[in-house]
């Protein structure tokens, strides 16, 4: 080939293509590899698909709100709940934690970048191509229908002839890859990409709990994917892993599921117990109660949760052995969650609290958390498990620590973290509108689901009948009818959210650099943060360095005394700039790659043709990515600067 | 200015030396032989057992001196011991709970 | 996959430190990467020890399993994990010539096993066990090709590092992506020492 006699920089590899440093516009974000422009990005479409899986559940809401409703088919009806809980939790909840943990986990331990930004932009690609392929069922024939757990064999061609099924394994599958080498990559960046000084037990409890939750990601991700792999053989290829004609056996797939699903409850609540750890302290002026047991709780529920999962399966005829040991692990793993409630406590305990939206929706979290962890200590007792299970006692269950849990740690996120990604405070008083409602919201719809459970409510159930609703205080329909308008009552909530940020978007006043006089790292640069992070790479001594180098203890009374504003901190940090720093540099191939994975997938449902176009552009992007340094080469700028120093950022300095 | 110990320059002096690979596959070559050997003679009760156990070591054989994690750093052995020991625990559990074991 | 392996070395922080535990991004990234595929081998694996004996179409798996057949090619997977290792050694020393015979022959053999299971598969067909026939072939197939997969990745691994190293376009550290590609192929091979055991000599 010609290519091989020009004068070869790396990364101009396979000679056509020239790296896209120094892009703007839209350019500038399709071919990121900045953390902070990829977290945002995570933050944005998960934002959105939490809307469409909120309309799901309004519909949902809406069809049972009164008696034989008629708004949905029973079909459609399966469908709406199917994807209303896959797309909330795989498509919302994860990528949402995965924002943050993207912008704010590099900041938190004094990086520059995650430890492989190529592989981060992959990530989130590959996780928009799962999303897309997953919701494009709606438009392809109909959408998956089998519930989020999609129990083989019922999943199987026979029962699910539809091309739901197919589409949800795939989608599922490619952001179970985007999952898997975002957790690696997130854990060797916290390995191995510490400031100078913070040891593991120096490090934020965000950053703890989202490293624990890449474990679990890295070590539960497989087993779904077994679970996929073998279902997809059977749809498509005829495969017999849950054919019972064959002697099959149906609860392979409950525990391929189920090894997979019971971490995952923990991938979804662990980063608001992060960010909640974070708040609390914040707004209550003292230092985390207990940090070491924080830390290790966090890292226990992890671990027992791998131990725990047949509790999803008491009622499958597990044998009284099995029933009996998991009943008992269970039970085990109330005790590092209950501890991390009493170090909140007691974090707040004597504090000067201020009541800020953020620190609302942390209290928000302890309390309605509690309420459904303590619904779950109810079912691991098998026996009153046997008569919740498949009722709405468990969609109260998991929608007070789903709802309750994580989606008030993200809110609590958003409102304090907002300053420092766009410089602008979110409206207190809307907050304040916005956490109202969705407490009052959340608890008419999901605690009437209690009385509803008990009752004998079925779950995935399209209808109910006034016949069987019974009398007085336990009438199906009042409590139905509670629970729909609650719905509302609760979506109005998240719509002050969104007029809050427009309205903040509009605003033009700046933030303040420390609106909350913080504690960690991510407050010690501007808002938002530079290209490089931090103008100097901080050197840390304490755990909280933020906050020690603002304030220091007297020896004797202990009263802590300011003697540095935040302000100071950071503009002390940019008169000390480093003088020369390499960043990462943008790149086409994770973009492309993602998308002839997509297409490499859309094969296994629509014939080998496509699936070979897509086997292409992978192999032909995996050779331009392995071709190409991270660090792009004076040469890929425009006009090679003569000392080696990157341009770009020199003169950001 | 590594705040760690720089382990990294020296982990390879710990290696082995060619020679002593070439033992290491003698050794697993042997192994395997033993293991195919069990087609041919009976072991009687010692048939399960020993198989498990030839498995074994050349499982760790491999692992510690091809993979170099008796002489790298700890924090790989965790990495992926983790992994296996998670692994053993999850399947063998699940199997139980079909009576794998008994039948 | 490939593009784990690749480099992509932190000069985000170049001033300061390296790297917190001293220890390189890529290597870290592969051991956790391959401690997650203990659980991906782990549950195809335990799907076919529960299902090996469930047969009620075509053969059982005592009736076509060829054992000599499999020990040599079990064999030869063994001993390319020998030649990888001497690349990978020779590599350290950075003896080109020498990372260039031993990556070639490591391919080779690799092929060859690929090719011994092709084979294999093809007699399997003939003599009536499909993909589709019972839970064993299901999940005999799918068992060991996705172990086939896993060899023929590291196969085009081999063969790509090898073309890139000739032409002088590698962007890392030459010694560590041989050792990482080193450490992916021994990975499958310890995989098909579990397998050549649990499936092919213990009998259902
Ligand atoms: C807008 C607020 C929400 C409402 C009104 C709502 C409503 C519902 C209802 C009524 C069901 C029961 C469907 C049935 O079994 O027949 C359901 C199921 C479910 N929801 Fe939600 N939900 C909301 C938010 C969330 C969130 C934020 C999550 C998780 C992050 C979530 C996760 C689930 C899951 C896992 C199921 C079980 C689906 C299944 O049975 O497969 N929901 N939701
Ligand atoms: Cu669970």
């Amino acid at each position: 080939m010609a290519t091989n006699e020009l004068p070869i920089s790396s990364s101009q590899s396979l000679g056509a293509v020239r790296r896209p440093v120094n892009t703007k516009g839209w350019r500038e974000w399709l071919f990121t590899v900045d953390h902070k422009k990829l977290g945002i990005m995570y933050g944005c479409v998960a934002f959105t698909f939490f809307i469409v899986g909120g309309i799901e559940a309004l519909f949902i809401r809406l069809q049972l709100a009164l008696p034989d409703g008629r708004i949905l088919s029973a079909d459609k009806y399966n469908q709406m709940f199917t994807m209303h809980a896959t797309t909330m939790i795989f498509l919302f909840a994860m990528p949402m934690a995965a924002a943050f943990a993207n912008y704010f986990l590099p900041l938190q331990i004094g990086a520059r970048d995650v430890a492989f930004p190529r592989l981060n932009a992959l990530s989130f690609w590959l996780f928009l191509s799962g999303g897309l392929i997953l919701n494009a069922s709606w438009f392809l024939g109909g959408a998956a229908d089998g519930g989020w757990f999609m129990y083989a064999p019922n999943s199987g061609p026979v029962f699910s002839p539809s091309n739901g099924v197919d589409f949800w394994v795939l989608g599922l599958q490619i952001a179970g890859i985007a999952s898997l080498i975002g957790s690696i990559n997130l854990i060797v960046t916290v390995l191995n990409m510490r400031a100078p000084g913070m040891t593991l037990m120096k490090m934020p409890v965000f950053t703890w709990m989202i490293l624990v939750v890449q474990f679990l990601l890295v070590f539960s991700l497989p087993v779904i994917t077994v679970a996929l792999v073998l279902l997809m053989f059977q749809r498509s290829y005829g495969a017999t892993f849950f054919d019972v004609s064959q002697g099959a056996d149906p609860l392979l797939w409950q525990h391929l599921f189920w090894i997979f699903g019971h971490p995952e409850v923990y991938v979804l609540i662990l980063p608001a117990f992060g960010i909640i750890s974070e708040v609390l302290p914040t707004f209550s002026r003292k230092p985390l109660f207990g940090y070491p047991f924080v830390v290790f709780s966090g890292a226990s529920i992890g671990l027992v949760g791998f131990g725990v999962w047949a509790h999803h399966m008491f009622a499958s005829g597990l044998g009284p052995v099995s029933v009996a040991v998991f009943s008992m692990a269970t039970m085990a793993i109330a005790i590092p969650t209950g501890v991390k409630i009493f170090n909140w406590l007691l974090t707040m305990w004597g504090g000067k609290i201020w009541y800020s939206a953020a620190m609302k929706f942390a209290i928000g979290l302890v309390v309605l958390f509690t309420i459904g962890g303590l619904s779950g200590v109810t079912h691991a007792v098998a026996p009153s498990d046997t008569q919740q299970t498949d009722t709405y006692y468990i969609v109260a269950h998991f929608h007070y620590v789903l709802f309750g849990g994580m989606v008030f740690g993200l809110f609590s996120g958003f409102y304090y973290w907002w300053p420092k990604v766009f410089g602008k405070m979110l409206n207190e008083k809307l907050g304040t509108w916005n956490f109202w409602f969705m407490v009052i919201g959340m608890n008419l719809t999901f605690g009437p689901m209690h009385i509803l459970g008990l009752q004998g409510q079925p779950r995935r159930m399209y209808v109910w009948t006034e016949a069987r609703a019974g009398e007085g205080f336990f009438n199906l329909g009042f409590w139905n009818m509670v629970s729909s308008i609650g719905s509302f009552i609760l979506a109005v909530g998240v719509l002050f959210f969104i007029i809050n940020v427009i309205k903040t978007t509009r605003n033009k006043e700046r933030a303040p650099l420390d609106p909350w006089d913080a504690r960690t790292l991510e407050w010690l640069t501007t808002s938002p943060p530079k290209v490089h992070n931090f103008d100097r790479i901080p050197v840390v001594h304490h755990l909280d360095e933020f906050f020690h180098r603002k304030y220091v203890e007297d020896e004797t009374t202990h009263v802590m005394t300011q003697v540095a504003k935040g302000e100071d901190l950071v503009r002390a940090e940019e008169a000390a700039a480093d003088a020369d720093i390499h960043m990462p540099g943008a790149s086409y191939w994770p973009l492309l790659l993602s998308i002839g994975v997509a297409v490499l997938g859309m094969g296994i449902i629509y014939g080998t043709p496509i699936m070979v176009v897509g086997a292409l552009v992978v192999l032909f992007s995996s050779f331009g990515w392995v071709l190409e340094p991270s660090v792009p080469e004076p040469i890929d700028f425009d006009s090679p600067s003569h000392d080696g120093h990157t341009k770009e950022i020199a003169s950001l300095g | 200015m590594s705040t760690a110990t720089d382990t990294h320059a020296d982990a390879h002096e710990h290696g082995m030396s060619d020679a002593g690979y070439v033992k290491i596959a003698i050794i697993l070559a042997a192994i395997t032989a033993l293991e195919v050997s069990t087609y041919y003679v009976d072991f009687g009760p010692l048939f399960m057992p020993a198989l498990l156990t030839m498995m074994v070591v050349k499982f760790v054989m491999v692992v510690s001196y091809f993979m170099h994690l008796k002489f790298d750093s700890k924090i790989f052995s965790f990495l992926f011991y983790v992994g296996l020991g998670l692994a053993l625990f999850v399947y063998i559990t699940a199997l139980a709970t079909f009576k794998f074991f008994i039948a | 996959m490939a593009d784990i392996a690749t480099h992509d070395t932190d000069h985000a922080t170049d001033h300061g430190h390296h790297s917190s535990t001293g220890l390189s991004n890529n290597k870290l990234a592969m051991w956790l990467f391959l401690g997650s595929e203990c659980l991906l081998f782990g549950g195809l694996i335990s799907t076919y020890m529960l299902y090996r004996g469930r047969v009620q179409n075509g053969p059982h798996p005592s009736q076509i399993y060829d054992i000599p057949f499999t020990s040599v090619s079990s064999f030869v997977l063994l001993m390319s994990s020998l030649t990888m290792v001497l690349a990978v050694s020779s590599a350290q020393r950075k003896d080109d010539a020498k990372t260039n015979l031993w990556l070639v022959i490591t391919a080779l053999l690799g092929a060859t096993f690929i090719g011994g299971q092709v084979y294999e598969f093809t007699t399997f067909y003939r003599e009536g066990l499909g993909f589709t026939t019972s839970l064993f072939g299901s999940s005999f197939y799918a068992l060991t090709g996705f172990h086939g997969v896993h060899v023929s990745i590291g196969v085009i691994m081999l063969l790509s590092l090898m073309g890139i190293i000739k032409k002088g376009k590698i962007t890392g550290d030459k010694a560590e992506v041989v050792e990482l590609i080193g450490l992916y192929w021994h990975f499958v091979d310890i995989v098909w020492i579990i397998i050549f055991t649990l499936v092919y000599l213990i009998p259902s």
